[in-house]
């Protein structure tokens, strides 16, 4: 430790983090405050007790950046993995349960939480498998290695009830796109998310008018022929849009019923199926890639319904019924966003002022210290506050990946840009649930929601990488 | 897939893209959505409403009437009850175990439904026991009071003028938005017509609420709250002293006692007996029952509502308009042999004969009116029957009969007069004269009239030939009160043929003994009482005891009508009720112990009920 000059520590990242727990800290005090225990560090409360993760958290810090070699984490890596997949499945029979979830080991006064460790550790797995060099990322190989390094704890974290926890671990994709994963594989899971949207607050028959048209638009962009092709779909989305209407035409009338995805078929098929031939006859490029993604989207539109009712849990189900308008219940599912909706709504542009919210510090909205902390900044220091904190995390994501970019270890890159990964997917998560953009789906806001766990394994991850960092002085 | 840019800035150009959508939904939430600021001031302040004090009734030397005083309604907040000692509460406040646990166990059934609300459990719990229970509410977390004001009432005299107040019911509220569940509103009486007064504006406290509705802290130290305004006091021209002393002669008799101040209208006195008793109506709801089932009507103001035949006072009307129409002078004289001998003819009581005006007013010939009535509807100058009845029924209209009044009483009714279809029906048309309807001569017959009309009448005759509406209600310390009560109204009798009148209801009263007077026991010395009994047939038993009066006969100070039912001669109770009033009120002390004692003990009740 003796080798580096500290003065090259990323000081804007720490100060960004000092940022954050002080933010969320006083957010916590403010949301759960109580005449009663006025006291910032008394520890009975929720937010003396963030006040002893803080400092905990700091020795942590401390520890990553100057007593721990980081030589060791690539050597231990699949030490430290096996030792938290362990964790991972241990929790499951020697935890308690917490909300139904049993993913909380319990150790005294203090409650942890492996799976965020998990995230480190599935971390420093890929790291350290991907930056040897026998690596390659487009073969099958080492993608289905990839695959199987992070659906091991995703699976298992699942059968904890943890399904957000688990849901975070899709961030990897972000990092391994940026490591030489085709854009396709996001570009499809984006697609994916919008058909299933398309199908479940609309009609299936209007996600597969959406998918015709996105066919037919790539078609003439690998034929080249985009004008041509463009003029065609502008006459054929009236067309498709109106097929039902062909079983209201007279001689038609009552002979043949049908829904309206089979009057749509009556006029999609006979097209895709000269679409087919002339594939075969001029072989263009990616043409055929275009055809499968879009024949597995048709496959998909069909079995969204299936999905939706049958694998999808009734909580689950509700929450995506509430954000897509489909069935608001504003007691039930419903109620959570709405109220934090209400809180930040209520800010305004410059909100209410610290310990002035109403809405948070009267209990309207649940698990306002936790999962719904934005809403009291939100309330408390309104546009202005908000709109301050997602700066600091987008600054934050940024220079990590800029930093990351900076790194001559692949090690070290590639863990940078795990950790700008995962921290992007909890703000996204985090952020957009409690303004009514995503789904409720329980993660915290990293450094600024109350917890022990969530503080120390962000305070862990992002020290490590900023340890690493050094590495490019020497 | 090729690529414009590297893999680093498509990455981070989608983390801003992420990041301008949410600031964007942030401004949509925080800037330009209203709604939400809306539901956040609905979600979090909860209005406790403070009830002003509703304003005091006074009488007309503005003594209290009807006072406030504090009574607390303890309420409860179930979730917040605990290890509740259900013994003790129910000696502090008096209650049946049983009931109470009976309730507790329907407030544990509705918890939910109820959360942290806080429902009343004891209603109007009286200042001592508040008291109590304040000194071990430390043993009951989960119950609380509050303060609401109710009715007192320092003098026992007069819950049928001053009515009674209410928790407003749902058929209430539907007719009238402005209030709200919980509120009092006055419903009989004064408290019910001057309601817009006396209710005043209710306040509220803000308090900040968590989810559960509990209450956490008063909003911005109270800054907000807005203050109850109290209701404004009336003042009633009730005399209370006089109305009391009223309620006490009027003890166990059923009728009315009205006394008017002639000079301006003003109600001095109104007794309906029996009547609510005062003691009951701050607590009307545990009453009710018991008040309706009551065969005696309590809460019926017979004063303003009944109608009754006004039996031989009515005379006084028939001799004014007499006179008025000409058929009718000082001299005329006719004899009576105990009967009024045409048709199917009239019964008088023995009396000396022939009769002049005066002496048929203070002997109460009847023989002499049926002549007097007959002339007036057989008069020459009208070309029929009809014509004759209907230019009496117009006069006889001129004195306020057959018509409500328009008081300031909302319940009171007009009474009745026949008209010339009334006869039609029962006779066929043309095929009644003047002797078939000769009743009306005496009082009697197809005409009703209620005790405050004849009080008028009393007033109208001591003011020489106008009245003013009779009201209770003088104004308000504190508020403006529109009234039209200053008007006078004028009869269509000329004021010079009252003073005919006048001599014989002077007469009759201050007469020496064996003059034939009919009310002498109404004289009292030194105060010139003019009055008339009357003796009301009625078929369905004792007749009526009739007495009007007014005093002294020179600028005359009250005029009284006591309307006694199944009583016998006016001159029995009537007469004697009325002049003890009218010596109370002009000498502010009785003298005439043995008469009143007399009228006090006398229970006429079973006279009624038999």
């Amino acid at each position: 430790m003796k080798n580096y000059d500290y003065r090259k520590l990323d000081w804007p990242l720490i100060m960004c983090y000092l940022i954050l727990t002080f933010v969320g800290w006083i957010s916590i005090f403010s949301a759960v405050y109580d005449e009663d225990h006025a006291q910032i560090f008394d520890v009975t409360q929720r937010y003396g007790m963030q006040f002893i993760w803080i400092v905990t958290s700091f020795v942590i810090a401390f520890a990553a950046l100057f007593l721990v070699n980081p030589k060791l984490y690539s050597t231990l890596a699949w030490i430290i993995y096996g030792l938290s997949m362990f964790l991972l499945v241990a929790v499951i029979f020697l935890g308690i349960e917490v909300n139904g979830s049993l993913s909380w080991f319990e150790i005294g006064p203090v409650r942890f939480q492996p799976a965020e460790v998990a995230k480190i550790a599935t971390t420093l797995a890929l790291a350290s498998m991907m930056s040897s060099y026998q690596f390659r990322i487009k073969s099958v190989r080492s993608i289905i290695k990839i695959i199987a390094v992070i659906l091991l704890p995703m699976a298992i974290i699942v059968m904890q009830k943890e399904t957000g926890s688990a849901l975070v671990f899709l961030a990897f994709t972000f990092m391994l796109f940026r490591e030489g994963l085709s854009g396709w594989y996001i570009m499809f899971g984006i697609l994916a998310i919008v058909i299933f949207l398309i199908t479940l607050s609309l009609s299936p028959f209007a996600a597969l008018i959406v998918l015709f048209a996105l066919l037919v638009i790539a078609r003439g962009v690998l034929m080249r022929k985009i004008l041509i092709h463009i003029l065609f779909l502008s006459v054929l989305l009236p067309i498709m849009i109106l097929s039902p209407r062909i079983g209201e035409l007279d001689f038609i009338f009552n002979r043949f019923m049908m829904p309206d995805e089979g009057w749509l078929a009556v006029i999609i098929v006979p097209l895709f199926v000269y679409h087919i031939y002339s594939t075969v006859k001029h072989k263009f490029s990616g043409m055929w890639l275009a055809t499968l993604s879009f024949i597995g989207a048709v496959v998909l539109v069909f079995s969204v319904e299936f999905f939706f009712e049958e694998v999808l849990k009734d909580h689950q189900r509700a929450r995506i019924e509430n954000l897509l308008g489909i069935n608001v219940d504003l007691k039930g599912a419903g109620y959570n966003v709405h109220q934090s909706k209400i809180a930040i709504g209520s800010g305004g542009f410059s909100g209410k002022g610290f310990l002035n919210g109403t809405q948070t510090k009267y209990n309207f909205v649940p698990e306002q210290s936790t999962d719904f902390i934005f809403c009291t900044v939100g309330e408390e220091w309104g546009f202005l506050g908000s709109t301050a904190l997602i700066m600091v995390f987008l600054f934050m994501i940024i220079r990590i990946v800029n930093l990351a970019e900076k790194q001559k270890d692949h090690f070290n890159r590639i863990f940078g840009y795990s950790l700008a990964s995962i921290m992007f997917m909890h703000f996204l998560i985090n952020i957009g649930m409690t303004i009514g953009i995503m789904p409720v789906i329980g993660i915290p806001l990293p450094f600024v929601s109350y917890g022990g766990s969530s503080l120390w394994s962000f305070t862990l991850f992002l020290f490590i990488f900023i340890r690493l960092d050094l590495d490019r002085w020497k | 897939m090729a690529f414009l840019f590297d893999k680093k800035t498509i990455l981070t150009v989608g983390a801003i893209a992420v990041a301008l959508v949410y600031i964007v939904q942030l401004f949509n939430l925080q800037i330009l959505d209203e709604e939400y600021k809306i539901n956040a001031s609905n979600n979090a302040f909860r209005y406790d409403i403070r009830y002003p004090a509703r304003g005091l009734i006074l009488d007309r030397n503005g003594k209290i009437l009807v006072g406030n005083e504090t009574a607390y309604d303890i309420m409860i907040t179930p979730l917040e009850v605990k290890g509740l000692d259900t013994a003790d509460l129910c000696s502090v406040f008096n209650l049946d175990i049983n009931d109470v646990r009976a309730k507790l166990k329907e407030y544990h059934r509705d918890r939910r439904r109820i959360g942290y609300q806080s429902i009343p459990f004891v209603k109007q719990v009286p200042g001592w026991q508040y008291t109590i229970f304040l000194e071990k509410s430390y043993k009951f977390p989960g119950f609380s009071g509050v303060s609401r004001t109710i009715r007192n009432y320092p003098f026992n005299a007069g819950a049928n003028l001053f009515g009674y107040i209410s928790e407003v019911d749902t058929a209430f509220l539907n007719r009238n938005p402005d209030y709200r569940r919980g509120d009092y509103v006055g419903r009989t009486g004064i408290e019910r017509s001057y309601e817009h007064v006396l209710k005043g504006k209710k306040g509220y406290n803000i308090f900040l609420r968590d989810v559960h509705n509990k209450v956490k802290a008063s909003f911005s130290d109270g800054q907000y709250d807005l203050d109850a305004v109290p209701g404004k006091s009336i003042n009633s021209s009730i005399d209370g002293e006089l109305q009391q002393y009223g309620e006490l002669l009027m003890s166990n008799k059923v009728g009315s006692l009205v006394a008017i101040e002639p000079s301006t209208g003003e109600i001095l006195t109104l007794v309906s007996s029996p009547g609510i008793d005062i003691d009951k109506l701050a607590h009307i709801n545990k009453y009710f029952g018991e008040i309706s089932a009551d065969p005696l009507k309590p809460m019926f103001n017979r004063a303003v509502m009944s109608p009754y035949p006004p039996g031989s006072v009515f005379k006084l009307v028939n001799a004014l308009i007499g006179l008025e129409e000409g058929v009718l002078n000082h001299d005329t004289r006719y004899s009576c042999a105990g009967r009024y001998p045409v048709g199917r003819g009239v019964g008088c009581h023995p009396h000396p004969s022939p009769t002049d005006l005066t002496q048929s007013i203070y002997m109460s010939c009847n023989t002499y009116y049926c002549y007097v009535f007959r002339n007036i509807i057989d008069n020459p100058k009208y070309s029929s029957v009809a014509a004759g009845f209907n230019r009496w029924k117009e006069l006889v209209e001129s004195f306020g009969f057959g018509n409500k009044l328009n008081t300031d009483f909302h319940a009171e009714q007009g009474g009745t007069l026949p008209t010339t279809d009334t006869y039609d029906r029962i006779h066929g048309k043309n095929r009644w004269s003047s002797l078939s309807i000769i009743s009306l001569a005496i009082g009697q017959g197809e005409i009703g009239t209620t005790p405050l009309h004849l009080a008028n009448l009393a007033a109208t005759i001591a003011n020489r030939g106008h009245y003013y509406t009779p009201h209770i209600v003088k104004g308000s310390p504190d508020t403006l009160i529109n009234f039209n009560f200053s008007e006078k109204k004028f009869t269509k009798v000329k004021p010079e043929h009252f003073l005919e009148v006048i001599d014989g209801m002077y007469l009759a009263v201050n007469s020496p003994p064996g003059s034939g007077a009919t009310a002498r026991i109404a004289a009292v010395k030194g105060l010139d009482i003019c009055g008339k009994t009357g003796t009301s047939q009625n078929p369905h038993g004792k007749d009526h005891s009739v007495f009007i009066c007014f005093a002294p006969k020179d600028n005359p100070k009250i005029a009284v009508a006591a309307y006694i039912e199944n009583a016998g001669f006016g001159a029995t109770w009537a007469a004697p009720i009325a002049s003890l009033l009218v010596e109370k009120y002009l000498n502010q002390k009785v003298d005439r112990k043995d008469l009143e004692a007399y009228v006090i003990q006398g229970n006429l009740i079973r006279n009624v009920l038999k």
